[in-house]
């Protein structure tokens, strides 16, 4: 775990909470006092999981907001890559319709001292959901803006005391042919597995997302839970995911098994390092006509660029 | 390109079938039909639609060959030349829309990228080819004009390449084509084989 700046975490001045959320905010507080939220939070002020079928009522807004228009909901829950329901972009949102995320079992294991499996909603119980509204950067060259519902990742590997091995975060999706029916092809090395280096892991922005709108996360963009680090290219941000599993060594991730020389570990949004076979400084934001630059770590430099300091990004891409 | 292709009435048919595809793509741009991502479909599209009609161009001698009907010849050329038309409309997507007309980075990815050198470079050999297709041309060029046209053979390779090269895993649509390509340049080669008198003429070429 590292120690971090202060500083570097703070909202920039646009990010600042307007006064009118401000004022929702404290009808929030005054909702979940009479439901008596507050203590199942810990005090943080949390917006409770629904019901499948019923929506997120009242989530407090979160650090790191972009003022950019977020993409209409049904273009990010219709312009899906998750191979596990098919590899068209129409695939997931078809294909996924009859998935059933309950009952959900996590598994937290590996470099932890406090190990197990939980069901999701004794998994989530002490965490205080917030909207995160952020930019997705596809390594295939488009983006979006989507508002998130989650927790940061931090919280959640805190909470199972990571051994001083735990020097990586593997992520597992769930494998199971019958309901992925994508996965009956060997299209990529199944299950799929991501991974994190720990800071990277305990970055306030790395969050855990359980929602999307006010909704609960639809079955095609990862219901019921997913990793979003959003200065990464979309890839990386797992879905599905059934195991965290806290390791010494760099986890072996799946599009770097598919093709090593394409997909780096750290897959970091950098606009000066092309993908071998298309350039990555730009990209069309879904809904634009004409492309856009692509910032430096999505845009999230600021608050991740430290963590890279003194790396050569070309080699650890 | 005179009116004189026209002529017999019977080519007209091609014509508007290789061309139908873009009415039904321009009605769903206009209705907003085509998904998240329009100007990506657009791009998909007008490039399959060019790699079809390459194959089928190619599928017409073969079909000839086999049938005996004489009209897959007559109509191998609408579809040639509708092939440039839609590789020409994926090309302008590219240029206008993903490189907002920039040369010097349209230029850097046609050097630097493979799977857009060999693409780009498909379209600048359809530039000879729709440029000789009329029956003017034909008879200006005598001979070598089979020879130039020997080209139509190497675009669709080159086409299908520019397909399989973009794909990130998974290779099934690009491999139909490429299936398609072999079975094509696999029954010329067949013939040709078969064909060839123990020292082989310029004669052979006819059978191609």
């Amino acid at each position: 775990m590292l120690i971090r700046t202060p500083r570097r975490g703070d909202p920039e001045p646009s990010e600042i909470t307007p006064e009118k959320l401000y004022r929702d905010r404290r009808r929030f507080i005054g909702a979940s006092l009479a439901s008596g939220m507050m203590a199942l939070a810990g005090g943080g002020g949390a917006a409770p999981l629904p019901q499948p079928g019923a929506r997120f009522v009242q989530v407090p807004r979160g650090a790191f907001g972009t003022d950019e228009t977020p993409t209409p909901l049904e273009k990010v829950t219709r312009y899906n890559n998750f191979y596990e329901f098919g590899t068209g972009k129409g695939d997931p949102a078809v294909r996924a319709r009859d998935f059933q995320p309950r009952p959900w079992t996590v598994t937290i294991d590996g470099e932890v001292e406090r190990p197990g499996s939980f069901d999701l909603e004794d998994l989530l119980k002490p965490h205080a959901f917030e909207e995160r509204i952020y930019r997705l950067r596809c390594v295939e060259g488009w983006s979006m803006v989507i508002p998130w519902i989650g927790f940061p990742l931090g919280n959640l590997l805190k909470r199972f005391h990571p051994t001083s091995r735990a020097r990586y975060v593997e992520f597992t999706t769930l494998h199971d042919p019958r309901r992925m029916p994508g996965q009956r092809r060997g299209i990529l090395d199944w299950p799929y597995v991501e991974g994190l280096r720990m800071d990277e892991a305990m970055h306030p922005l790395t969050i855990l997302a359980v929602g999307l709108y006010d909704e609960l996360l639809p079955n095609q963009n990862g219901a019921p839970l997913r990793l979003v680090v959003p200065w990464k290219y979309g890839f990386k941000s797992i879905k599905s995911i059934v195991r965290i599993r806290l390791v010494e060594r760099q986890p072996e991730t799946t599009w770097h098994k598919a093709a090593p020389e394409e997909y780096g570990f750290y897959s970091n949004v950098n606009p000066e390092v092309d993908h071998p076979r298309w350039s990555q400084r730009k990209e069309r934001r879904i809904g634009e006509l004409f492309k856009r630059p692509t910032l430096m770590f999505n845009g999230y430099a600021d608050q991740v660029a430290h963590l890279y300091a003194g790396m050569d990004l070309r080699k650890y891409f | 390109m005179g009116a004189g292709r026209f002529r017999s009435g019977s080519t007209l048919p091609a014509w508007l079938l290789a061309a139908a595809p873009l009415a039904r793509l321009g009605w769903a741009t206009v209705n907003d039909s085509l998904g998240a991502n329009p100007v990506e479909a657009l791009a998909h599209q007008t490039g399959l639609w060019s790699l079809r009609l390459l194959l089928l161009a190619l599928a017409m001698t073969p079909l000839r060959r086999l049938t005996g009907w004489r009209w897959p010849l007559r109509v191998r050329r609408a579809f040639g030349v509708m092939a440039f038309v839609w590789a020409l409309l994926h090309f302008a997507i590219y240029l206008v829309l993903d490189q907002g007309l920039d040369p010097v980075v349209v230029w850097e990815d046609v050097v630097k990228r493979p799977f857009i050198t060999v693409g780009f470079t498909a379209l600048v050999l359809l530039v000879p080819l729709a440029a000789t297709s009329t029956d003017g041309m034909m008879r200006r060029l005598g001979g070598r004009w089979k020879r130039l046209h020997r080209l139509a053979y190497v675009v669709p390779v080159l086409a299908v390449l520019h397909f399989v090269w973009l794909v990130k895993a998974d290779l099934r649509e690009p491999l139909i084509y490429a299936a398609i390509l072999a079975l094509l340049l696999g029954l010329r080669l067949r013939w040709w084989l078969a064909g060839r008198p123990a020292a082989s003429t310029i004669q052979t070429s006819s059978r191609l």
